[in-house]
């Protein structure tokens, strides 16, 4: 059951991100900035979590999920810590996908080179 | 001396003469209808250089060398060149052609280069400037894709209207000779803008241009579209084409039984998955300098009329907003003197 | 030519063919559900190994991060993205994807100005605006005292 709402939930968040881009002249890149402003701001409003406890990786992973991240960091660390925790909070929640991506990207790119497409 | 006739048609009283002519491709383009016209095909399209700039240098390098090897020439023979590409500062032509030891002139006329630098190497022909004169162009789909769009390995999408940058090049070598193709006539273009924006839809940006110069030559030598038997544009792909037939029956001339485009010519569309067709100013060039001018030469084509179409962008103007202004240049290629 | 920029628009949108939205959000559903199914199985991997739910979702985003990258490099992610469009930027695949393109495609301009300045060239405004909203945001909660 877990992963057919993942499945279902998750290939929802991409079907209105795939109108947007046939239907609207949005590039890709202006998407994902959208998506991940959008999980900010529904993280923030509290619609967010509850869709995560539903559908689990189907929510967070998709963009939106990202954004969702910041917003919760933001949120505990500001509980916590008081105004430092909103400029700590985002980054020390979303640290695990930021550094992989970095890490990780760095590294395929020492190794592989880019190809023709065909 | 060329004689100015109608507003802007110069037409080239001697007839100047493509001595030679030769066209590089890589793979994709030998997967299309046009395989076996190229000259050199290099199934690698890295043409084993290290990077994609480098590689596009080394086809302008390898076209030229094949080119004057079909005339028998040497590059001393050669008074001028007249190169252009799409990479920044047209760093293809100038890094390619830095060993050749001739007069060079660089142009730039996004993918109308072609039509432009031809046009160029037969005026100064014509008016004795040059005994032999060179025009060379390409692009490379790796370096422009890199340039214009995003990197290779992204995996953004491309709408239907968009076209596929041709890896390819060609060279023609202009001079005064009794056998065919000659040049007849040249018509430069104006800038055409009816406001597109999309950068994803040269074809429409550049449809403009190329009616407003093929109605200019029209009205200046007051002939008929049927007076020729191919009006060929440069790479306007399907979508731009459409728009060009349309344009120019507002105007009261029909061409689309004798049109076509260089952008449809080289691809498959349906099977190459290249969407509205190819473009790219090598996409004009290598199918000029291979199938069209070998067919003129045979015979098989008489009057040609060579419309190669350049949509005068940059990045920073479409992220500004801006519209995409449009050029097209035309150049009359006989069978006859 | 005696058009005007809007004459000329409609005759441009009568010819541009219009994207199959349909066949493209079939895939896009597929493609990206999958990719959050797959996801979902390391989750509960994951959890099955003790790890907490927060853990867990660093370790989804770390593996599916890696999957990424490495398909990019071994030139494979384009072509899933052909297939599925919105379904494998969206996800953090995307994201990815993203950051390994550019870093693979400049690193002809060399190792500091060419991989490391161009790594962020797509992903950056993502980093830009997320983390620029969310520092709003705790900015709101503490001025008004929500929490």
């Amino acid at each position: 059951m877990d992963y057919i709402k993942a499945f279902v939930i998750g290939g929802l968040f991409c079907v209105v991100a795939q109108i947007l881009i046939d239907k609207t002249k949005l590039t890709p890149a202006r998407i994902l900035v959208s998506y991940v402003v959008a999980g900010v701001i529904l993280g923030a409003i509290g619609v967010y979590q509850p869709l995560v406890d539903f559908a689990g990786a189907g929510a967070t992973v998709p963009l939106t999920g990202f954004g969702n991240l910041l917003a919760k960091g933001v949120h505990k660390a500001v509980t916590e810590q008081g105004l430092l925790g909103a400029v700590t909070g985002g980054i020390t929640a979303a640290a695990a996908g930021i550094t992989a991506a970095i890490f990780f990207g760095f590294l395929i790119a020492l190794i592989f080179k880019p190809k023709e497409k065909s | 001396m060329p004689t100015r006739t109608g507003r802007y048609t110069l037409i080239l009283n001697s007839c100047p003469s493509v001595v030679g002519f030769a066209a590089v491709a890589s793979k994709k383009e030998a997967e299309g209808p046009l395989a076996r016209c190229f000259d050199i095909v290099n199934e690698d399209c890295t043409f084993g250089e290290s990077t994609w700039e480098k590689a596009e240098s080394r086809m302008q390098q390898v076209v030229v060398g094949k080119a004057l090897e079909k005339a028998q020439l040497s590059s001393t023979d050669l008074d001028y060149v007249f190169a252009g590409d799409l990479l920044n500062q047209c760093t293809g032509s100038a890094y390619g052609l830095r060993d050749l030891g001739v007069p060079f002139l660089g142009v730039y006329g996004a993918c109308s280069t072609m039509a432009e630098s031809l046009m160029l190497a037969s005026l100064f022909v014509e008016t004795g400037c040059a005994s032999r004169a060179a025009a060379v162009t390409s692009s490379h789909f790796c370096s422009a894709e890199k340039q214009y769009r995003y990197p290779l390995e992204y995996g953004g999408l491309r709408p239907p209207s968009s076209q596929w940058t041709v890896t390819g090049a060609g060279a023609a070598i202009v001079g005064q000779s009794d056998a065919a193709p000659y040049i007849r006539a040249v018509t430069a273009g104006r800038i055409e803008d009816l406001g597109i924006k999309d950068a994803n839809n040269m074809g429409a940006a550049m449809a403009p241009a190329a009616a407003s110069t093929i109605k200019q030559f029209l009205e200046d030598t007051q002939t008929q579209p049927s007076d020729y038997d191919l009006i060929l544009t440069g790479d306007l792909g399907q979508i731009g084409s459409d728009i060009l037939y349309d344009l120019l029956r507002r105007e009261n001339i029909e061409i689309a039984k004798n049109h076509s485009d260089c952008g449809l010519l080289i691809f498959d569309r349906e099977k190459q998955d290249v969407h509205a067709g190819g473009s790219g100013c090598g996409c004009s060039a290598s199918v000029l300098c291979s199938y069209i001018l070998s067919r003129i030469r045979d015979g098989e084509l008489k009057n040609v009329l060579f419309i190669a179409t350049g949509a005068l962008l940059s990045p920073t103007s479409v992220q500004q907003g801006q519209s995409i202004p449009g050029i097209a240049h035309l150049v009359h290629i006989s069978n006859t003197k | 030519m005696s058009l005007t920029p809007n004459e000329y628009e409609q005759l441009n949108k009568k010819y541009s063919p219009s994207s199959k939205t349909w066949k493209n959000c079939a895939m896009a559903f597929l493609v990206g559900g999958l990719i959050c199914t797959l996801g979902q199985a390391i989750m509960n991997i994951s959890s099955s190994l003790g790890l907490s739910v927060d853990e867990s979702g660093a370790a989804v985003s770390i593996s599916l991060i890696f999957i990424a990258a490495l398909l990019t490099g071994l030139n494979v992610f384009d072509n899933i993205a052909k297939v599925g469009g919105a379904g494998a930027l969206v996800p953090i695949t995307g994201f990815s994807n993203s950051i390994v393109a550019p870093a693979l495609e400049f690193k002809s301009e060399g190792y500091v100005l060419g991989l490391g300045a161009k790594m962020f060239v797509i992903a950056g405004p993502v980093l830009v605006y997320g983390i620029t909203v969310s520092v709003v945001y705790g900015i709101i909660l503490y001025l008004f005292h929500i929490v």
